[in-house]
């Protein structure tokens, strides 16, 4: 047991941070809200990293993995986290990607991982509907069979940045006579474009349009889009969210929000000194740190515990509850540091690219906004309540 | 980064395992607290024997070559069956002590007589009115021709109705609370002048109040330099504190198991209690903490070599964090057992006892968290 890197691993160290410095877009700099950003901003450094051969480090090197150590890829992940660099969307890299090359034919994995890994394809979820929440295994939409093509039609929910997406991977009911309502779910890929596809977008409490609605109306798809085998799909929804539970702790990330907290807390006073001294604030702050050191070592545990060959398993489920409570409480305590200024609406005098000085200091601009968004954090990828719910069931064996 | 165990140290676990297990049930233990005594010479014998007691020491100075990981490892084991022998008294803190600054004679006689077994040593750090600082101290040492006279009241020595030897920190020049002017002694109990109260605690140890009453000891009683001894002293207390981390995971992991199991035999409205969703989630939270505390554990003990305010900081939040989960736990452990949780013959309320002293030893919650504020970059 150790914590130290190797010599070995102090050089890609030193790899990486210079690649970054060197390779990373300057005119994203240091990334604010999502909706400031144009679509090709989304994909800019996705597509640097394809070049290279880094977009996808956790795939099996078979598949473009980089074979990266455990160590290694927290290495990756720290040093993007420094520059606060936007990293690749998980929909293709995290979520399709890992279905379609563990339970996809060979023609599958040939057509959709290149354009995944490249960055060039940008892909979307179809997994909740209006009335299927957590409730996942309720979903409405079918697929009916017709020759060689399903035709698919329901309502999909929260399908984030559909607006961009030139596919997506979609839950259908493909038996509605199954016994249970996991067994009759198929793993469906359809290309946006296909007539019927009806992607509407909806305003969010920031003020920002992340999420949409998309409807499917007699959309045909062709059958060799079904991944896996027909009424197994839900075998294949779960080992997509264990696989993006695992990436959404973000630790390194909120190690730079901690970072970034506490220069506004030095920035900002109370009775003339600097909040960060004020005992009761210092205490929060602290006690975020203390928290997030610990996540940091479960997730270390865990992606030790995966390269001996264990699994993303239940205690995935771990990291998503803390992680996500350890950015909710960040963003909190972010709009409580900057006071009065986290009121005034950002862009309601100054549009992007207009010459208007904004209200209120540059940290204080989004503090809102993102607190706002950051609630979605215990609410998607399987609710917070639902991850308990899975310890209780696969850990606990209740 | 590695976060594997050796061959050798999953050998120790499993042979300790095996112990706490066979000759440390919840009944053996009941009577065992309940004796005279307090505790068990010959299971601290068969430690010998088995070279627990030697692990964390250098080969030179007679050990078995181990260091913190180890002392985790073994704490862990002990934290499961809670037991009570002076693991941590002795061989980390008295240890800890000779091994970073004993001359070549102290370490001869005193680690040889902790890895041999033959000697029990109490660490007597605290004071009545001193609240978890290590350096406000009343105690103080008079330089004489022979060697020093110590006076004053030490508090809470745990282990020390069992030990022969006292580590003792008291003042050899300065003010209460000084930073300076702190030295460490060993001591044979027996000394003129030392006067003890020995009590139980709530938690199934012993302990004495410690009294020195002109107590003379010798030049070479002094452990280190003269005055300069706080940085030495927080050093042990740092080791000490991970070493109890471990201690507290392994009773933590023992009482949510427990619980857990009882939620699959308690029935009430005709079903187990464990269906109960709103006992699920608040056991998933149980288990979560002890993940989290399991992490702060290793983290801590992988620092006590750090950079001095790297170290304290890490070992702060480690306190800070197990101390936390140790009452949740705790807490959620009795509720959850219901009536039965309250009652003495169950085992959980003796866990519940341990994990809650366990955050009041060598610092509490407040204090760490206070620490950790201090120390922030």
């Amino acid at each position: 047991m150790n914590l130290e890197f190797t010599a070995e691993e102090i050089a890609f160290r030193e790899e990486v941070r210079s690649f970054i410095a060197e390779n990373y877009p300057k005119h994203l700099g240091d990334t604010g809200l999502r909706e400031d950003l144009a679509p090709e901003d989304f994909v800019a450094w996705h597509k640097v990293l394809g070049e290279k051969g880094w977009s996808v480090p956790a795939w099996p090197v078979e598949y473009g993995g980089t074979g990266w150590t455990p160590t290694q890829r927290y290495i990756w992940s720290e040093e993007n986290a420094r520059v606060n660099a936007l990293m690749p969307l998980p929909f293709g890299v995290s979520m399709v990607g890992p279905v379609i090359y563990t339970f996809g034919n060979e023609e599958q994995k040939a057509r959709h991982l290149p354009g995944i890994r490249s960055g060039d394809v940008w892909w979307c979820q179809g997994y909740s509907e209006p009335g299927a929440g957590s409730d996942l295994a309720s979903l409405k939409t079918t697929a009916v069979r017709d020759g060689d093509h399903y035709v698919i039609n329901g309502q999909k929910t929260w399908t984030t940045l559909a607006q961009y997406a030139d596919w997506g991977f979609f839950l259908c009911r493909t038996d509605p006579d199954a016994a249970k309502p996991q067994e009759g779910i198929s793993f469906i890929l359809i290309d946006m474009k296909t007539p019927g596809v009806e992607v509407k977008p909806i305003k969010l409490i920031d003020g920002g349009y992340e999420v949409n609605e998309t409807w499917l109306t007699d959309v045909r798809v062709p059958v060799e889009n079904l991944v896996g085998v027909e009424n197994k799909g839900w075998t294949y929804a779960k080992f997509l969210l264990a696989h993006e539970r695992s990436g959404i702790a973000g630790v390194a990330r909120s190690k730079r929000g901690v970072e970034k907290l506490r220069e506004i807390a030095a920035n900002e006073t109370i009775d003339g000194e600097p909040l960060i001294s004020d005992f009761d604030f210092a205490r929060k702050v602290s006690q975020l740190e203390i928290d997030l050191a610990a996540l940091e070592i479960t997730e270390l545990r865990t992606l030790a515990g995966e390269q001996a060959g264990k699994g993303p398993g239940p205690e995935s489920s771990i990291l998503k509850i803390k992680g996500t409570e350890i950015q909710q409480r960040l963003t909190e305590l972010t709009l409580e540091a900057v006071g009065s200024y986290g009121t005034p609406m950002y862009g309601s005098i100054a549009d992007a690219g207009s010459n208007e000085y904004p209200i209120g200091p540059d940290y204080a601009q989004h503090s809102a906004a993102t607190y706002f968004n950051m609630r979605k954090t215990s609410i998607y990828g399987g609710s917070n309540e639902i991850q308990r719910n899975i310890i209780t069931k696969m850990i606990l064996g209740l | 980064m590695d976060f594997n165990f050796t061959e050798e140290q999953e050998m120790v676990r499993d042979g300790l395992s095996r112990l706490v297990r066979e000759q440390y049930g919840a009944e053996t233990r009941r009577e065992v607290i309940a004796s005279e005594t307090g505790w068990r010479p010959e299971i601290w014998a068969q430690l010998a024997e088995l070279g627990i007691l030697g692990m964390p020491f250098s080969e030179e100075d007679g050990g078995f070559g181990g260091g913190a990981i180890d002392s985790m490892i073994v704490m862990e084991e002990f934290g499961k069956g809670l037991v009570v022998e002076p693991f941590v008294p002795t061989v980390v803190c008295a240890g800890g002590f000779f091994k970073h600054a004993g001359t070549a004679a102290q370490k001869e006689e005193h680690i040889g007589a902790i890895v041999s077994g033959e000697r029990i040593y109490a660490f007597a750090y605290a004071e009545p009115r001193g609240r978890y600082d290590l350096a406000d101290l009343q105690t103080t040492a008079k330089k004489d021709s022979d060697g020093y006279v110590l006076n004053g009241h030490k508090a809470v020595v745990i282990a020390a109705p069992w030990a022969s030897h006292l580590i003792v920190t008291a003042r050899t020049s300065g003010e209460r609370r000084d930073k300076d002017g702190i030295s460490v002694f060993v001591l044979d109990k027996s000394t003129d002048g030392v006067v003890t109260r020995d009590y139980e605690t709530v938690d199934g140890r012993r302990a004495s109040e410690v009294y020195f009453e002109n107590a003379s000891v010798p030049a070479d009683a002094l452990i280190g330099e003269e005055g300069g001894a706080l940085p030495l002293i927080e050093r042990i207390t740092d080791e000490a504190i991970a070493a109890q981390c471990a201690e507290a995971c392994g009773a933590m992991k023992v009482a949510n198991a427990m619980t857990l199991e009882y939620s699959k035999q308690r029935k009430q409205f005709g079903v187990p209690i464990g269906k109960f969703q709103v006992l699920q989630h608040r056991m998933a939270d149980m288990f979560t903490e002890y993940e989290q505390s399991v992490s702060m554990s290793y983290l801590a003990t992988l620092k006590l070599d750090a950079p001095e305010k790297d170290r304290k900081r890490t070992v702060s939040a480690a306190k800070v964090r197990v101390g936390q989960a140790a009452h949740h736990i705790g807490q959620g452990t009795i509720q959850i057992h219901g009536g039965n949780g309250m009652t003495d013959e169950y085992a959980i309320g003796h866990y519940f006892k341990r994990l809650t002293i366990f955050d009041s030893e060598f610092g509490n919650i407040d204090h760490h968290m206070k620490r950790h504020i201090a120390l922030a970059s």
